[in-house]
């Protein structure tokens, strides 16, 4: 049996003209924006229900959104700003271009809450540059929302007023990091900021910033419409409400999937088709290749929520699920991730910039046919020096990969030192693999 | 050789996302702006944007250099940037990269000798649920892209 879809953030997925505002108002769009506002609802309240409902920050880290909402200071003499972070680089992460090109108007109401909320007048989406035909849509939806009187001046003839624009990134990974983010949208290289101090108190153009991901500000119209309580209730414990999981690679039906957390890792994939052309799973990435790879037998049992994905030895990162079959080599699928980490490392801290050409020189070695037994223990080796050394997590996500694939598949990269060429090209993958989940059960 | 009326008409308007005292946060767009009309960025038109935007020109160079969709070199009329990342590699982007080289002629980073198109290798591009897929001229995405519909693709293209 397949579980179904619940619609919170990808509601209007299925409508005809998803993105039009008249769509959105015909669901009851905009109503809980103008309730909040119109009714004066207290910050302190709307914080409470965010806090009630367990939303944790959808962009990779799952930081709780109630809390940081109440990290920005209340009173401030000048701009506080909003940012949205729709910055989608990690590799296999392709949910909140779905929220902006289908439904880019809950996210506007998810933002203006939010903006009342904490006193905003101006927010930002920062949207990834290579996805320019939704940037447009998402631009098309601010003017509707703009001739409507959702957003500008004086809103419901309140008082309140927030402006919201969208501005792009133009290929950089590293500007998914919020501070990175702030950067670039002040005009410069994306590159991370120490913190503290956090946003909250140093943001855009210095001002208290408060920055979420896309599918978190696009869930709070749900849970204001129907409570934190209820959208608690759609998840399992320490993991709210709904979640996107964007599933890419081997499965037969790639897409994105709106889902209630805790949903077992068998019926998502069943969702998604199951793995293509009848094959066997062999691996999963769960959250993006930042979160550590895990075998097929230690995620077949695995409930997809942040306690699940734990225990199984991995994260939910953003949901980003990237899925493997048996003909897949795991050198070389590791050789193209720490070149991917290699070329969007900023450049800034030297253990990220030095430590991620190292990863990536000696995996191309192996590939190439040039690796030493010894070169296993120096990846480790340099990942470990790479991990907790640099000012943004980029340098941790760099070596997660590294450490997670020769943990879980090292006789494939021995077996690739010491022939030169691929164990799965060889045929022997799968047998290898099974008996070393024996050896490990 | 300077920017059209129309392209410092849309630079103007992303100044209005801004307080007037940051123009500098309209640099991604105003060299985005000046690429789209001129095709690539060259330290001239760079230095202008720089100037019209009020800022060091070093600061507008270290963005153009920094994130990867700008040129900083002549492209073909078409630049295609392909992802080989791990969801497209996943559904055999390699065989769309063989594919296209093979027809063009040319490899990564090089352009066809008629000036049509240009070859590239990208990075992520949000997009995996579509893998394999190609972006032309940073603006138009193509997905669940097959060898066939790669040359139904650039045979569609104006000539």
């Amino acid at each position: 049996m397949s579980a179904a879809q619940t619609l919170v953030c990808l509601r209007t997925v299925g409508q005809e003209n998803p993105a039009s505002l008249e769509t959105y108002l015909k669901l009851g769009g905009y109503a809980q924006l103008k309730r909040l506002v119109t009714e004066k609802v207290k910050a302190t309240d709307i914080i409470s229900q965010v806090k009630l409902s367990g939303l944790r920050g959808r962009g990779g880290a799952g930081f709780p959104t109630g809390l940081k909402w109440s990290f920005m200071p209340r009173y401030f003499d000048g701009t506080k700003y909003l940012v949205c972070n729709t910055d989608e680089g990690e590799p296999g992460t392709f949910k909140d271009r779905d929220i902006i090109r289908y439904n880019p108007h809950q996210l506007i109401e998810g933002m203006a809450i939010a903006a009342y909320t904490l006193g905003a007048r101006v927010g930002y989406n920062y949207i990834h540059g290579e996805i320019w035909q939704d940037y447009e849509i998402f631009e098309a939806a601010l003017e509707e929302a703009r001739a409507a009187g959702y957003l500008g001046e004086n809103l419901f003839g309140t008082g309140f007023s927030f402006d919201l624009y969208a501005v792009h990134g133009y290929g950089a990974y590293i500007c998914g990091e919020e501070t990175a983010l702030i950067e670039s949208i002040e005009g410069k290289k994306g590159q991370p900021r120490f913190k503290p101090p956090f946003p909250a108190s140093y943001g855009v153009f210095g001002k208290p910033t408060n920055v979420n991901n896309t599918e978190s500000y696009t869930s709070i119209p749900w849970i204001m419409e129907h409570g934190g309580q209820a959208f608690q209730e759609l998840g399992v414990a320490n993991s709210g409400g709904t979640k996107i999981f964007s599933v890419s690679g081997h499965v037969d039906k790639p897409g994105n999937y709106e889902v209630n957390m805790g949903i077992p890792f068998a019926e998502l994939m069943a969702l998604a088709g199951g793995v293509w052309k009848g094959r066997q799973l062999k691996a999963v990435i769960p959250g993006g290749p930042s979160t550590a790879v895990l075998p097929a037998s230690a995620i077949l049992g695995a409930t997809m929520d942040y306690d699940g994905l734990s225990k199984a030895g991995s994260s939910l990162g953003a949901g980003s699920m990237i899925v493997m079959d048996e003909t897949t080599c795991m050198v070389k699928t590791l050789k193209r991730l720490s070149y991917f980490f290699f070329e969007e490392s900023c450049g800034q801290c030297t253990p990220c910039r030095e430590g991620t050409g190292w990863l990536y020189r000696v995996i191309k070695r192996i590939v190439d046919g040039q690796g030493r037994l010894e070169d296993l223990d120096l990846l480790t080796d340099v990942s470990s020096n790479i991990s907790g050394r640099t000012i943004c997590a980029l340098g941790d996500a760099a070596a997660t990969p590294v450490l997670s694939f020769i943990k879980h598949f090292r006789p494939e990269f021995e077996y690739y030192i010491r022939h030169d060429r691929s164990m799965v090209e060889d045929g022997l993958a799968g047998r290898i693999q099974a008996q070393q989940e024996v050896a490990y059960a | 050789m300077s920017l059209s009326a129309e392209s410092l008409a849309k630079i103007d308007r992303e100044l209005t996302k801004y307080p007037p005292e940051h123009r500098q946060a309209a640099v991604m767009s105003a060299l985005r702006i000046a690429q789209t009309e001129k095709g690539w960025l060259s330290k001239e038109i760079i230095t202008e944007v720089a100037e019209y935007l009020g800022i060091p020109a070093i600061a507008a160079l270290e963005v153009a250099t920094f994130y990867n969709m700008y040129e900083l070199e002549p492209v073909g009329k078409y630049k295609i940037t392909v992802c080989t990342n791990i969801s497209c590699m996943l559904r055999d982007s390699a065989e769309i990269v063989e594919h296209l080289q093979k027809r063009l002629g040319i490899g990564f980073n090089e352009t066809t000798t008629d000036e049509r198109f240009t070859l590239k290798e990208g990075e992520c591009m949000g997009c995996c649920g579509g893998a394999p897929l190609f972006h032309i001229n940073n603006t138009e995405m193509h997905e669940f892209l097959t060898p066939e519909k790669v040359d139904q693709i650039l045979e569609g293209l104006e000539k």
